[in-house]
């Protein structure tokens, strides 16, 4: 029979607290606490408002990674609180640890946020399956393995929010759908019983579109589901190509131009990649492009360097393209 | 140890954008004795937007560049985080799933080629530090950087998602809080500044489509930088490189401050170090002065 040792650690711990409706700025509190090896973020947060500060707030409700109520920050590290191990916390970060919400700026009460944006967006996708019903159904809906596997555990999604608050495309701008509500949308484009035809271009447009990742792999790197977010963004790309839906904008004609700059010289010729995708919208890089010019940073088409074996690539270019632009 | 000797795929930015970055890689290796063999029959990676639009004939022409490394029968090193990012995450999808490896090969047939699997796909920054070793660079140290403090700027795609990024190299690295960059300024005796961008993402790939994001993002990174009191920062990717030397104008007006510092590529760190005289590392092709060598 084994044993497992329990090992208890002091920690520090630097915890948010703001109340909307008393507070004029946020400030942080400190609490030093022994922490054993076998507790989860979850267990902190109960601790702070059981044996120190009873008013101190937080969601939480299953303590199953289901609800995905949890959420939070701790040291800038978006944790499902009730899945997060303490230990693993520690080895990455030290005993000196960083409480927050998941979005400093939506505070409600302490750990508490407003939501809404993230609703609000997961709601425009329109994240259910859409289709007409037979009333009187004559057999099964069946549904294979291999389609079944297609939505790629896009299903998997408890809405915690974990990457929309992670990705700084969000942050940044309130157009941005962000990673759960695209990968909302990819969940239900992938389900053979859905109808919906218009979803995949609905979603292009809502906002700022599909294209305005940064692929940074915050979300992928945030989702305690592992859903992968900006795979599930690539594909939606995918599918806009393949489908022939992809309207000609700067993203989707940089996108190609590589395609192009490949089949023509293997690697990418830069300046030429830029042009092709901006057109008249050119202008706004010349300024930077005449200073780097200036310091021997511009290649003209002339000078590109092509990959050896050049044939091969053209070959390999005409033989294995599968989307349509 | 013998010599260290792998195939370098050179990514398309080294080769035009940055070629400074060109040539302290390779004055650099020289002083390591490391011998790279250029892949120079290598197609462009995609950057992650090809992907966009075929991800297929990405696999394919990714599995190309990979192809050739094994036929040196060496460990392809890459210089670029979006290269690394690009051709580890093929190498990672064709390795576990059979049938694309199948698919992929029968294209790649065509042209008398085939992917084994066999080759090891790193950047030069984690060889540097599982082969070469950072005991070593601390020994040949010449000009200590003892008087810079000087911030590290990771790069999302040298340590997201990590763990592909995990599976390509020895020494691990925690994406939240990466200590590789951090260790190689220490081994060159320089103070590394610690601030929270340092692991955030550039903006680069949405330069062209959301230019405010992006400029909004290099702005937080160098204002980060400037906060933690650097003289100057340093990278391993060529792509930060141009969005942090080249965009600062764009930078500032987006983060409602001038922001500004000299930026240098890893290999350029490493090369003022060791004593590589700077003719050879290219300061001369930055866009944001080097105004301290
Ligand atoms: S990869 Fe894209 S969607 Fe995901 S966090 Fe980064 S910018 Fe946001
Ligand atoms: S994709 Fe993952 S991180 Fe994002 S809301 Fe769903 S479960 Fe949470
Ligand atoms: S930091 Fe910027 S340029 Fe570098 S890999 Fe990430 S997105 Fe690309
Ligand atoms: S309490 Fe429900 S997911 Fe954590």
């Amino acid at each position: 029979m084994s044993t497992t040792t329990i090992n208890t650690q002091k920690v520090n711990f630097n915890v948010f607290r703001f109340n909307a409706d008393e507070d004029y700025l946020p400030y942080y509190e400190n609490y030093s606490m022994d922490v054993t090896s076998e507790e989860v973020v979850l267990d902190i947060l109960n601790r702070i408002k059981w044996d120190h500060d009873g008013s101190f707030s937080y969601r939480r409700s299953c303590r199953h990674g289901i609800c995905g109520t949890c959420a939070i920050k701790v040291n800038g590290r978006v944790t499902l609180a009730c899945k997060e191990s303490m230990t693993d916390m520690i080895e990455i970060f030290g005993n000196e640890l960083t409480i927050e919400p998941l979005s400093k700026k939506r505070a409600i009460k302490d750990m508490i946020i407003d939501k809404a944006d993230f609703w609000e967006k997961h709601e425009a996708v329109t994240p259910y399956l859409d289709t007409e019903i037979d009333e009187n159904p004559t057999a099964e809906n069946l549904v294979t393995p291999a389609q079944a596997n297609a939505l790629d555990e896009a299903d998997l999604c408890i809405q915690c929010g974990a990457c929309h608050y992670a990705c700084p495309v969000v942050e940044i701008s309130d157009a941005f759908m962000g990673p759960a509500a695209f990968a909302a949308a990819y969940r239900f484009e992938a389900d053979v019983r859905d109808g919906n035809d218009s979803r995949l271009t609905d979603v292009n447009q809502m906002g700022s579109g599909v294209w305005d990742c940064v692929k940074c792999f915050e979300c992928a790197e945030a989702c305690p589901k592992e859903i992968n977010p900006i795979e599930k963004i690539g594909k939606l790309h995918n599918m806009l190509f393949q489908s022939g839906q992809a309207n000609s904008n700067v993203a989707t004609r940089h996108a190609v131009g590589f395609e192009k700059s490949i089949k023509r010289n293997g690697v990418l010729d830069e300046g030429g990649l830029v042009l092709y995708s901006e057109l008249a919208g050119i202008v706004k890089h010349v300024p930077v492009a005449l200073k780097m010019f200036s310091k021997g940073k511009i290649v003209p088409p002339w000078g590109i360097i092509k990959s050896d074996n050049l044939d091969e690539i053209q070959k390999l270019v005409k033989s294995s393209s599968t989307a349509k632009f | 140890m013998g010599k260290l000797k792998y195939a370098l795929f050179t990514g398309c930015t080294a080769k035009q954008s940055t070629p400074e970055q060109m040539m302290s890689t390779m004055a650099v290796a020289e002083k390591l004795d490391i011998e790279l063999v250029e892949l120079t029959e290598a197609s462009c990676c995609g950057a992650s937007h090809l992907q966009d639009y075929d991800d297929f004939l990405s696999l394919v022409l990714n599995a190309r560049n990979i192809a050739y490394a094994e036929k040196h029968g060496l460990t392809m090193v890459t210089i670029c985080n979006t290269c690394q990012l690009n051709t580890a995450m093929t190498k990672h999808r064709l390795d576990n799933n059979a049938d694309l490896k199948a698919r992929v090969n029968e294209k790649l047939e065509e042209v008398g080629l085939v992917y084994a699997g066999t080759s090891k796909i790193t950047h030069f920054l984690y060889a540097i530090i599982d082969d070469f070793g950072l005991d070593k660079i601390k020994k040949m140290v010449v000009t200590p950087l003892s008087q810079f403090n000087i911030a590290p700027f990771y790069g999302c795609h040298n340590i997201r998602p990590s763990e592909l990024q995990n599976e390509t190299h020895d020494t691990p690295e925690n994406s939240y809080n990466p200590t590789s960059l951090d260790d190689l300024i220490i081994a060159c005796g320089g103070n590394t500044v610690d601030y929270e961008q340092k692991n955030k993402c550039c903006g680069f790939h949405a330069e062209l489509q959301a230019p405010k994001v992006a400029a909004t993002l290099t702005g937080n990174a160098i204002a980060g930088a400037m906060d933690g009191n650097a003289d100057w920062m340093v990278t391993p990717c060529p792509l930060c490189h141009l969005k942090l030397d080249t965009q600062t104008h764009h930078a500032s007006v987006a983060v409602g401050r001038e922001v500004s510092l000299p930026v240098l590529h890893m290999q350029q760190m490493i090369g003022l170090a060791l004593g590589c005289p700077p003719e050879t590392l290219g300061m001369k092709h930055h866009v944001t002065k080097v105004d301290f060598v």
